[in-house]
């Protein structure tokens, strides 16, 4: 996009620019030969306010006047070389987003071979070097700390999963992990509180996450789990089938083991069923590239100690 | 209301000059609050008392009240005395001290309960920029109608640069302030919609910006320089042709200078180059006004061993050309990209703050305040002397962490690992900075401590004192 509307503009910053910049170097040669006054440079002008407040007239320091022109004539060769003159691009060619892009394309080509040597290595093997895990870890601290936290943790009960278990949303195979990250996964609970036929409104809820809870031992209302059984086998079993333990090709949870991603207290889980709960993973294929995710995967799977048997 | 045309007015400036201690110890001590914070963050109570809103107000505090009333003081006597005539339009002149007050008080109140417009120096709203406007106008038409009255034919001139930074002023308050006003929920809740968008909004705010410390706090603080460093030496101003060069030169260069705070952002990269390349032009005007300063001291050298106002100006000085040859350096593409938003800018903006414009603006304080109360000198020299020795050390120990801790920052978010990634996180390179955070709150304080000594000398030397106006001058010419 051009910074201008018209050539017009273009050509008056040009004209402006440069003027003012000849302007400060034929001012100060002005002032260096014309003697204002006409004074001795050892004398005073002869003007005296507020009883004894006078002016020498020395000359202009020849240094200073030097360092002054200085200026003027680096600015002139400066706005050649670079841009600064409106449309004109300078001699040199020279951007800031020319000179970004320079140095990431440098950059990368640096630190190629290194990355390289690891997409060919197979990802277990990957997964137990430990200058690979070193070079994993400094990349996940910059791009998935942000949710999955310092140390893969993630954050309990915010729906950022925890990569330091052995409990897989998606599936913990090599094949799996690469997926995920890169392109990502869209985790989609439906709510079913304006559905009373579906689950039985905030009462219905109520009877499920009770027996949600006795799938995992936890303490639960026998009489409203036994209720809640049968509405889960009528509407839940679709997608955490009928144990409750979940199905990876869709995400969705094992319902029956400790982990869970947005709490587990009876009211957390109503509020899941009838408010339904939408989770995403960012896709990073196109961001981080194939060398970087291969990686990473390495990473996710070394933190989780080894990972998922096939 | 007659006026006794034969006598100065000292009325205003004695007020004048009496608040700018008092605003001056205000401003710091906010200042040294959100220092404290830095380095304890327990230490923000409450939504009121958080650095976010207390930093503004201590930028506001030490330049537009405590810088605002040195201006207003310095420039009324200056005005007055090198006219030879009696400052015009004394009901003006005393509404701009209540007005300019006024403007301190809504921004103290309103700052810290939020209102703001987010731009920086410019952060008070709509009514309070409204009030800034009357009273500066009444500024100008005091200054210019005082210089309009003079009975000597030349302008002096500390009263160029006076005028310059009253003129300017005006024209980059109107216009950086230029904004929709609203009232969100009735007369208590002003908000300010800037005329402009995006980058050029940008633009305006930094070209507003860099002139406020251009004009501002430069230019009007060169008008002080001007007169109390020959008065003070006793001497003539070395070079009246260096003063003619380095004023227009100055005046006009600065006006370029903006872009510098915006390099490697959206601003276009042409505005980028033209701001820096008139950045470094500015070195030599700059530099002009701290040679025609120092030299004016030469043949008197020996003033300066015992006699601490001369101490205070021959050091603002040391310290403007100082910062005046950074400025320009840190102005440069890829010194910039290093130094840019971290604490070396703090540190570069303290060494002009505390080094040339509360120096000298002391250093003139201790020359005003006992002509204005009838008193040969201060209480005591000897405070003056230790007033001095404590700020120096003060400014020292801030300037030099700031530039140790800026360096490591700028180096620690620039460097990479063999691999590509960044070799350290964001907080650990705060965790670094504590230290240095420490160092600067030890020199902060110590130059509050430096204005508190001053208070203390201030109010001594009030006390029993006259507060008569002294008889206007003859014009030299007129003597004869």
């Amino acid at each position: 996009m051009s910074d201008f509307v018209n050539e017009f503009w273009n050509w008056y910053v040009i004209l402006i620019v440069l003027v003012s910049i000849v302007a400060c170097g034929v001012f100060l040669w002005s002032q260096s030969i014309h003697h204002p006054g006409g004074a001795e440079t050892t004398d005073t002008t002869g003007h005296v306010w507020d009883e004894t407040l006078e002016e020498y007239n020395n000359p202009l320091p020849k240094w200073w006047s030097w360092l002054f022109y200085l200026t003027v004539v680096f600015a002139l060769v400066y706005a050649t070389l670079y841009p600064a003159l409106g449309r004109f691009p300078g001699v040199f060619g020279w951007t800031s987003a020319g000179e970004h892009k320079k140095e990431v394309a440098a950059v990368d080509a640096q630190v190629k071979p290194l990355f390289d040597k690891y997409l060919k290595m197979d990802l277990l093997a990957v997964a137990a070097d430990r200058d690979a895990m070193e070079m994993g870890g400094r990349l996940f601290q910059t791009y998935c700390i942000q949710c999955h936290g310092a140390t893969g943790q993630g954050s309990r009960d915010k729906g950022f999963p925890n990569l330091t278990d052995k409990d897989w949303q998606w599936g913990g195979t090599p094949e799996a992990i690469v997926e995920t990250i890169s392109n990502g996964r869209m985790g989609m609970m439906p709510p079913y509180g304006g559905n009373p036929d579906a689950i039985g409104g905030e009462a219905g809820a109520k009877e499920v996450a009770n027996y949600v809870r006795s799938l995992s031992g936890l303490k639960h209302d026998s009489a409203l789990a036994t209720k809640g059984k049968a509405r889960f086998d009528t509407v839940c079993f679709a997608c955490h089938g009928q144990d409750g333990k979940g199905m990876q090709a869709v995400g969705a949870p094992n319902l029956t083991d400790k982990v869970w991603l947005y709490g587990s207290s009876e009211a957390k889980i109503v509020e899941t069923i009838t408010q339904g709960r939408a989770n995403q993973m960012p896709a990073w294929k196109d961001f981080l590239g194939d060398a970087k995710i291969h990686l990473l995967a390495a990473y996710v799977l070394n933190i989780s100690g080894g990972g998922e048997k096939k | 209301m007659s006026e006794t045309q034969s006598m100065y007015n000292y009325k205003v400036v004695r007020q004048f000059a009496v608040m700018t201690v008092i605003w001056g110890i205000v401003g710091m001590l906010v200042g040294v609050i959100i220092a404290s914070q830095l380095v304890w963050p327990e230490l923000n109570f409450g939504p009121w008392l958080s650095y976010g809103r207390l930093r503004p107000l201590h930028t506001n505090a030490v330049i537009f009240a405590f810088g605002g009333c040195a201006l207003f003081a310095t420039s009324y006597y200056v005005v007055q005395r090198t006219c030879h005539a009696r400052l015009f339009a004394g009901g003006l002149a005393a509404f701009t001290f209540w007005g300019w007050q006024l403007v301190i008080l809504l921004a103290a109140i309103s700052l810290p309960l939020g209102f703001t417009q987010g731009k920086e120096y410019a952060e008070l709203e709509w009514p309070i920029d409204i009030l800034i406007t009357v009273v500066w106008v009444s500024y100008a038409v005091v200054f210019f109608g005082t210089i309009a009255k003079r009975t000597v034919s030349h302008i002096y001139v500390a009263n160029w640069f006076f005028g310059a930074m009253i003129l300017t002023v005006a024209v980059l308050h109107l216009v950086n302030s230029a904004a929709v006003p609203v009232l969100a929920a009735g007369i208590l809740t002003p908000k300010s919609y800037s005329a402009y968008a995006g980058v050029q909004d940008a633009m305006i705010q930094w070209w507003y910006g860099h002139n406020a410390v251009g004009f501002f706090l430069t230019a009007g603080f060169l008008g002080i320089m001007y007169y109390f460093v020959p008065k003070q030496a006793g001497r003539p101003v070395y070079s009246y042709r260096l003063s003619v060069v380095h004023f227009w030169a100055l005046i006009f260069t600065y006006m370029w200078a903006g872009p510098h705070h915006l390099h490697y952002t959206a601003l276009p990269d042409w505005t980028q180059s033209v701001g820096m390349i008139f950045s470094l032009i500015l070195l030599a005007p700059s530099w002009g006004g701290m040679i025609n300063g120092i030299m004016t001291l030469s043949g008197a050298w020996h003033k300066l061993r015992d006699d601490p106002i001369l101490k205070f100006l021959i050091t603002s000085l040391s310290f403007y050309g100082m910062s005046t040859f950074e400025g320009p350096m840190m102005s440069i593409k890829t010194v910039n990209a290093l130094s840019h938003y971290t604490d070396w800018t703090v540190g570069h903006v303290h060494s002009g703050a505390l080094g040339w414009v509360a120096m000298v603006t002391i250093g003139s304080m201790y020359y005003l305040l006992p002509r204005l109360f009838g008193k040969p000198q201060m209480h005591s020299v000897k405070l003056m002397t230790v007033h001095f020795w404590v700020a120096t050390i003060g400014i020292v120990l801030y300037i030099a962490s700031m530039w140790i801790s800026g360096v490591m920052q700028g180096l620690m978010w620039r460097s990479g690992n063999a691999d590509g990634t960044l070799a350290y996180s964001f907080v650990e390179s705060v965790k670094v900075t504590y230290p240095f955070y420490a160092i600067r709150l030890v020199g902060g304080l110590l130059f509050l401590c430096g204005m508190l000594i001053m208070a203390y000398n201030m109010f001594k030397t009030m006390a029993g004192g006259s507060t008569a106006d002294a008889p206007v001058l003859l014009a030299a010419g007129q003597h004869a």
